[in-house]
């Protein structure tokens, strides 16, 4: 029987960090620089943890399959960040944040994980001012904030709509800082493939060089991963197309225990699918839900003239709107969490409300900010009695000023005027709460291994409140392992450089390498993309937003199918030694039909509804969520080395004794 | 509705490459990536080699996407990535030329993919502000106004996918070293190393091969997130400051 351990500290749930941080062994200057570290990943989490380590005096080596840094995937996170500053003197603090993303995730995360976060979170915002983020400010030249789903406080420090964007840049510099002080160096288009054990340690990996194709070997005293959520195993989603699980799935292989990953975001708010050829999703920002009312038409018939193009949504009278998330949940209205206002679209959907062509489609609406926003404007104008057109083109000018970027990329990619008809909005893949698991240190069950960001389970139980990935990455990343990196490094000082001319990385290359045949080699009738929608669409069916047994077992058998059919029948062109995108995305799709299994085995096993996993058979008269703490109240780690035999389940048992376990009420 | 495609194709850095002919089906509702996979299913449907392009976030962010429509970098409309330009754009029976971003400093790597790393060589070089994590004072210690944190995004809006360069007849990049000195200048926290930041920058954007600036201006008109000429103005005051300043 496999034990599992978080290694929490002792004492008050106020003091553990900051009486941690003070024990928490150190490694001396003329130390680190000797000692080497790989951190996998450039995104939030990555470029974070690297550029810290790289200040500290490591000598990181960082790695991505980007042509550059920037680009992670974290560069396309919109709405914001949160903080505990209370700037906005309305009742924050640390314990409230914490307690609001306890309660927003379901009551599935380990307390002392997240009154860390918590505690750390309003240092960000002072890094990000001081590299240069331009945050949102008001006219005093202080820094602004706005409100997101799950809470009833203003803690969301923002950049316009492009918040992760500027939060990367400022990773990004510090990173190329380092680089250019020759601490950090830095392996742009080099794809993590191999995770290499000596002595049961973490100590290196095998990279592919995606331009020549060639393997190369890496060692160091450790390993980081911040390379991101695994979403794209679900084909469609609003991660980027090159998000992948890959160097995660490469660690579970290896040994290290997935948690809980059935636990995925649905994001409320997307753009809806409009066809088959469809890559991808994409988001608009929770922010939106500051100020648009999400509804459907309340008769079927006005529904059904809407999606045959007889009506559209303005011809529908106020009287006949159903505005269900602020019927539903009156103390939070649009700004519930997001798996409950997914569910609560889908619900709506279901029942022949939606308003797409395909059904599925909400609207999301802004004509009641503008009128707000365009009244008030107009009083401060000093105008007494303006007219609807002056009241309205003030408004949508505030609106434009707060939304702008977001409102003109709904209208590229869908052809229609927000300002003019409301949004057509449905839910969509967004975030994984599951992940590599870790303990308060972030090290994973494997020695020398760490997992930081999405990449790891550790801080939203089952569901994320929003602009709370960020907030996650960075803190991981720039506050939380260069300290508690110091506790597996300093009883490795005495270890020498690592030797990558051993057999076990010259084992790794090899199995790599014959992975890498084997793909090219099967030669088959039907493309890696074909493979990857159909793992999709099993995935969606039946491990998305409603889940339940049978389903279950039968998506299990599908996915074993198509697994099978893709070792037989894949055809990947080219060769194994030159640029191959091909083969790169036949290899991630190869591992995200592993983890899509897993993910549906965790999901049948937790017999339950919590956050983002609903199973249909536990619900309330009402439709919501029904936890079993009495059973479940654990996190689910998965032991699964060998694809041939069955995963093995760990328990970590969650205790709860700063908050008291309740049911989740929005209403 | 059906469309005639002349994409360059290239093997490596080293071979010659060409333009060859494709003929693709597509729906209006389409992005032009999205057209591109098309052709690429196709292509590995009859067992031929798919087109490489760079490409991720497909939503005009993460700078990946570059190539040349119809002679303009990112395609026909203003203030667009490639990624988000939409076949309802195209009419039936047009013909589309493709090819990848084409300056000395951005070498082909195969097909439309191109090495932008000289960028990433410009911002090492001094497009930071030196901070350590940790050191940072309270962010609402130094008041920024609205004005200026607001002029700074525009400049930090930058995507780094190198339409300017391409743009440009002299393969400048003027705009992207002058957005990056721009967003940290205007900011009190990057005033500090301002003139030396610039200088800095200037000198690696020089050694890595970019052309002169000549006031041409096609990187503005090109570039997706319209950023504006202004910045290179106010990196040639600084340059001259600088000049007349520091050591």
């Amino acid at each position: 029987m496999k034990t599992i351990q978080s290694k929490i500290p002792e004492g008050a749930l106020d003091k553990k960090w900051t009486s941690y941080k003070s024990k928490v062994p150190l490694v001396s200057p003329a130390n680190k620089r000797k000692i080497d570290i790989i951190v996998v990943g450039t995104g939030l989490a990555g470029a974070a943890a690297a550029a810290s380590l790289g200040e500290l005096g490591y000598q990181v080596h960082c790695f991505t399959f980007h042509d550059s840094p920037r680009r992670a995937h974290s560069i396309a996170a919109q709405g914001g960040i949160n903080a505990a500053k209370n700037y906005m003197n309305d009742g924050d603090s640390v314990f409230r944040l914490f307690y609001d993303t306890i309660k927003g995730g379901d009551y599935r995360a380990r307390e002392a994980n997240v009154y860390r976060l918590a505690e750390v979170s309003a240092a960000i915002i002072d890094q990000a001012v001081a590299q240069g983020v331009p945050f949102a400010r008001e006219y005093g030249g202080l820094l602004e904030n706005r409100s997101f789903g799950g809470v009833q406080v203003s803690r969301t420090f923002y950049a316009r709509g492009q918040t992760g964007q500027q939060l990367l840049i400022g990773a990004y510099q510090s990173l190329s800082r380092q680089i250019s002080l020759g601490n950090v160096k830095m392996y742009n288009r080099h794809e993590m493939l191999e995770l290499v054990l000596i002595d049961g340690k973490a100590r290196g990996i095998i990279a592919r060089n995606l331009l020549t194709g060639k393997l190369e070997r890496f060692g160091a005293h450790c390993v980081v991963l911040g390379t991101g959520g695994y979403g794209n195993v679900f084909y469609l989603s609003t991660n980027a197309m090159g998000s992948n699980a890959t160097a995660i799935w490469k660690a579970v292989r290896q040994g290290a225990y997935m948690a809980n990953p059935c636990f995925t975001q649905i994001h409320p708010t997307c753009i809806p699918v409009s066809g088959d050829y469809q890559s991808k999703l994409t988001l608009m920002s929770e922010s939106l839900r500051n100020d648009g009312r999400v509804w459907v038409p309340a008769k079927k018939e006005d529904a059904d003239a809407i999606r045959k193009g007889n009506k559209s949504a303005n011809d529908i009278q106020e009287a006949d709107r159903d505005y269900f998330l602020e019927r539903r949940y009156p103390a939070f209205g649009n700004l519930v969490p997001r798996d409950v206002a997914s569910r609560a679209a889908k619900v709506e959907c279901d029942k022949g409300l939606g308003v797409s062509p395909t059904g599925l489609a909400v609207y999301l609406d802004f004509s009641a900010a503008i009128q707000r926003y365009g009244k008030s404007k107009a009083h401060v104008l000093g105008l007494h009695n303006p007219d609807e057109t002056t009241i309205r083109s003030l408004g949508e000018k505030q609106v434009e000023e707060k939304y702008g970027n977001l409102f003109e990329m709904y209208e590229k990619i869908t052809g229609d005027n927000p300002y003019k008809t409301p949004m057509k909005i449905y839910p969509a893949v967004h975030y994984t709460m599951g992940g590599l698991w870790v303990d308060y240190n972030l090290e994973t069950n494997i020695p020398g291994l760490f997992a930081t960001g999405e990449a790891n389970f550790s801080d939203h139980g089952a569901n994320r409140l929003g602009a709370s990935a960020l907030m996650q990455g960075l803190a991981d990343g720039y506050f939380v392992l260069p300290y508690t990196i110091g506790n597996f490094l300093s009883e490795d000082i005495r270890t020498a450089k690592i030797d990558t001319s051993v057999a076990a990385f010259t084992n790794a290359e090899e199995k790599v390498q014959n992975r890498l045949n084997q793909l090219i080699g099967i030669k088959g009738n039907t493309s890696v993309e074909t493979f990857h929608r159909r793992l999709g669409k099993i995935m969606w069916d039946y491990c998305g937003m409603a889940r339940n047994a049978e389903g279950l077992q039968k998506a299990r058998k599908l996915v074993q199918e198509l697994r099978n059919d893709f070792w037989k029948d894949v055809f990947v062109p080219g060769s194994t030694q030159e640029f191959n995108p091909e083969l790169e995305k036949a290899g991630r799709v190869a591992d995200f039909i592993e983890l899509g299994e897993l993910m549906i085995v965790d999901a049948l096993h937790r017999n339950e509804s919590c956050g983002g996993h609903f199973r249909e058979e536990y619900q309330t008269g009402e439709g919501e969520t029904l936890r079993d703490d009495e059973n479940f109240a654990y996190v689910a780690a998965w032991f699964w080395p060998n694809i041939d035999q069955e995963p093995e389940l760990i328990k970590e048992k969650l205790e709860f004794e700063n908050v008291k376990i309740a049911s989740r009420s929005y209403k | 509705m059906k469309l005639n495609l002349k994409i360059w194709r290239q093997k490596n850095k080293e071979s010659k490459g060409a333009f060859e002919k494709y003929e693709v089906l597509v729906n209006e509702h389409m992005s032009f990536l999205e057209m591109l996979d098309v052709l690429n299913e196709q292509l590995i449907d009859s067992k031929k080699d798919p087109v490489a392009f760079d490409h991720d976030c497909r939503e005009g962010i993460c700078g990946a996407c570059s190539m040349v429509i119809n002679g303009r970098p990112h395609g026909p409309n203003g203030g667009t990535t490639t990624c988000q330009l939409h076949m309802r754009y195209f009419k039936n029976g047009d013909d589309i030329v493709i090819e990848p971003f084409r300056a000395r400093a951005f070498p082909v790597i195969k097909d439309l993919v191109v090495d932008r790393s000289a960028f990433d060589r410009i911002i090492q070089a001094g497009g930071f502000i030196s901070v350590n994590t940790g050191q940072a004072q309270d962010g609402n210690a130094i008041p920024v106004s609205r004005e200026q944190s607001s002029k700074s995004f525009d400049a930090a809006a930058c995507i780094g996918c190198g339409a300017c360069v391409a743009a440009c007849p002299n393969g400048s990049a003027m705009l992207f070293t002058a957005a990056k000195i721009s967003h940290l200048g205007l900011l009190p926290q990057g005033k500090v190393e301002h003139l030396r930041r610039t200088q800095d920058m200037v000198k690696q954007m020089d050694a890595e091969g970019f052309g002169f600036c000549s006031n041409i201006g096609a990187c503005e008109a090109e570039c997706p997130k319209e950023i504006s000429l202004e910045n290179i103005a106010r990196m040639n005051r600084a340059l001259i400051q600088a000049s007349l300043t520091s050591e």
